[in-house]
C-alpha cells in the first residue's frame, strides 16, 4: 500500500468518527433551547455554508494557477471542487430554507446571505453548463476558469448590495454578541471540522476518479 | 499604432458595420419597446403600481436588451470568419476586449436614449434628470465590461447565444439592484447623497469588472 492510499483511508476514518462526534453532540449533548425551534439544522448548516465557501475559493485558486500553468491538474481540483460546492451550496439553501420555515414564518426571503448564496449557486451551475456546452477539454478548462475567476470575485460585490435592504440572519447574533453557550459552539465546531474533512475527502476522491476518467480516455485513444 | 489608436480602430469597425445595417440597434430597440408593453400588461399602469415597478420595467428592460445586443457582438464576428481575422489583426487581446466593449457601450446606449423617453411617455414619468442619466451611464459600463467577456465566451461553446444569459445575469445582479433603488430615487426626486450611496456599488463594480475582464479576456478567445 502507497503512503497516499493510507492518508485517504485515514482521513476518512477521521471523518467518519468526527461525524458520529458530531452528531452525539448535536442531538444529546447540546441542552435544549426553548425559544428556538429546529435549531439543530443549524450545526449543519452553518458547516455546509462553509464548506460551500471553502469549495468555490479553491475553484477561485485553482482556476488562476490553471490558466498560468495550463496544468490539467489544477483543473481536475477546480472542476471537482465545483461540482462538490455545487452541492454544498444545495444543502445550504435547503437547512437554511428548513430553519428559517419554523422561525421566521417563510422558507425564503431576500436577506443578503440568502441572496448570495441563490447567487452563487446560479454562477457555478453556468459554470457546469458551459462545460457541458464546450467543444474538447481544453477549451472546457479554460471556459470554465474564467468563469471561476469571475463568479468569485463577485461575491463581495453581490453581498455588499443586497445587504443594504433588511437584516434578519441571525448570523450577527450567534457570532457577534457572542450568544452561544460554550456546549453550542463546542458542537458547532466539531461539525465544522466534520464537513472539512468532508469536503476534502470527497474532493480527493473526485480528482482521483477525474485523472482515472483522463487515463482511461488516453489508453482508448491509443487503442483506436 | 498605439494601443488606443488599435481600440478605436475596432470600435470603428464595429460602429460602422452597425450605421451601414442598423442591424442591432433597430432590432433591440424594438425588443426594448416590447418588453416595456408586456410589462405594462403584466402590472398595470396605476400611477401606485408604477411608481412601484417602474424602475425595476427600465432595467429589466436594459438588462435583455443588453443581453440581445452583446451576444450579437460576437456572433456576428464569427459569421464569416472575422474572429480569426481579428485575431491575426497585429494587437493584443487587450485591444480586441477594449474596442468592443466600447462599440457595443456605444450601441447600448443608442438604445437607452432611445427607450427612456418612451419609458417616461407609456409611465408618465418624468425621467430627464441627471441622476438618471449618470445611473444609466455607470450601469451601462458595468454591463459591457462583464458582457463582452461573456459574449465572447458564450460564442465559443457549442450552445451560443443561449450562455450568455446564464452567465452573465446573476454576475451583473448587483448593477441591477443597485440601478433599481437609484432610479427609485431619482425617479421619486431623491437626494444625491442618496443616489450615491448605490452609484458607489456601481462604481465598484465597474472598476473591479473592467480589471477583471481585461485581464482574463486573451484567455476566452485564444484558439
Amino acid at each position: 500500500m502507497n503512503r497516499g492510499y493510507v492518508l485517504r483511508i485515514g482521513l476518512l476514518l477521521l471523518t467518519a468518527i468526527l461525524f458520529a462526534v458530531a452528531l452525539y453532540m448535536v442531538f444529546l449533548y447540546v441542552p435544549n433551547i426553548k425559544d428556538l425551534r429546529a435549531d439543530r439544522v443549524f450545526y449543519f448548516h452553518v458547516p455546509v455554508d462553509w464548506s460551500a465557501f471553502l469549495a468555490y475559493f479553491v475553484v477561485f485558486v485553482s482556476s488562476i494557477v490553471y490558466l498560468r500553468t495550463r496544468d490539467t491538474k489544477w483543473d481536475m481540483i477546480a472542476t471537482s471542487a465545483v461540482e462538490i460546492g455545487v452541492v454544498f451550496n444545495t444543502l445550504m439553501l435547503v437547512t437554511g430554507s428548513i430553519w428559517a420555515r419554523p422561525n421566521w414564518g417563510t422558507w425564503w426571503n431576500w436577506e443578503p446571505r440568502l441572496t448570495t448564496a441563490l447567487v452563487l449557486w446560479l454562477v457555478y451551475v453556468g459554470y457546469l453548463l458551459v462545460r457541458g456546452y464546450s467543444s474538447g477539454r481544453e477549451q472546457a478548462a479554460r471556459l470554465s476558469a474564467v468563469i471561476g475567476i469571475v463568479g468569485f470575485v463577485d461575491v463581495p460585490i453581490v453581498f455588499l448590495s443586497t445587504k443594504w435592504w433588511q437584516l434578519q440572519h441571525p448570523g450577527a447574533l450567534v457570532f457577534e454578541t457572542g450568544g452561544l453557550d460554550p456546549t453550542m459552539l463546542a458542537a458547532l465546531m466539531v461539525s465544522l471540522a466534520a464537513f472539512t474533512c468532508l469536503f476534502f475527502v470527497l474532493q480527493i476522491q473526485r480528482v482521483s476518479l477525474k485523472r482515472a476518467e483522463a487515463e482511461l480516455q488516453m489508453l482508448m485513444d491509443s487503442t483506436e | 499604432m498605439t494601443f488606443w489608436k488599435k481600440v478605436a480602430a475596432i470600435t470603428w469597425k464595429d460602429a460602422l458595420t452597425e450605421l451601414r445595417t442598423k442591424e442591432v440597434v433597430f432590432t433591440v430597440l424594438v425588443f426594448a419597446i416590447l418588453v416595456i408593453v408586456i410589462f405594462n400588461f403584466a402590472f398595470g399602469t396605476t400611477s401606485e403600481a408604477v411608481a412601484l415597478v417602474g424602475p425595476g420595467i427600465l432595467w429589466v428592460t436594459f438588462a435583455f436588451s443588453g443581453v440581445l445586443s452583446l451576444n450579437r457582438a460576437f456572433i456576428a464576428e464569427r459569421e464569416a470568419g472575422c474572429l480569426e481575422g481579428l485575431m491575426a489583426a497585429p494587437m493584443s487581446r487587450e485591444a480586441v476586449y477594449v474596442g468592443k466593449m466600447l462599440g457595443s457601450f456605444i450601441s447600448m446606449l443608442v438604445v437607452e436614449i432611445v427607450t427612456l423617453p418612451v419609458f417616461a411617455v407609456f409611465f408618465n414619468l418624468d425621467v430627464f434628470s441627471l441622476q438618471l442619466v449618470v445611473i444609466t451611464l455607470m450601469a451601462t459600463i458595468g454591463f459591457v465590461a462583464v458582457g463582452t467577456l461573456f459574449s465572447a465566451l458564450a460564442v465559443n461553446t457549442r450552445a451560443r447565444e443561449m450562455v450568455l444569459p446564464i452567465l452573465f445575469l446573476p454576475i451583473v445582479v448587483p448593477v441591477i439592484i443597485s440601478a433599481v433603488k437609484a432610479s427609485g430615487l431619482a425617479l421619486t426626486g431623491g437626494s444625491w447623497a442618496d443616489v450615491v450611496q448605490w452609484l458607489q456599488i456601481i462604481l465598484a463594480f465597474d472598476a473591479i469588472f473592467l480589471v477583471v475582464s481585461f485581464l482574463v479576456f486573451g484567455y476566452v478567445i485564444e484558439e
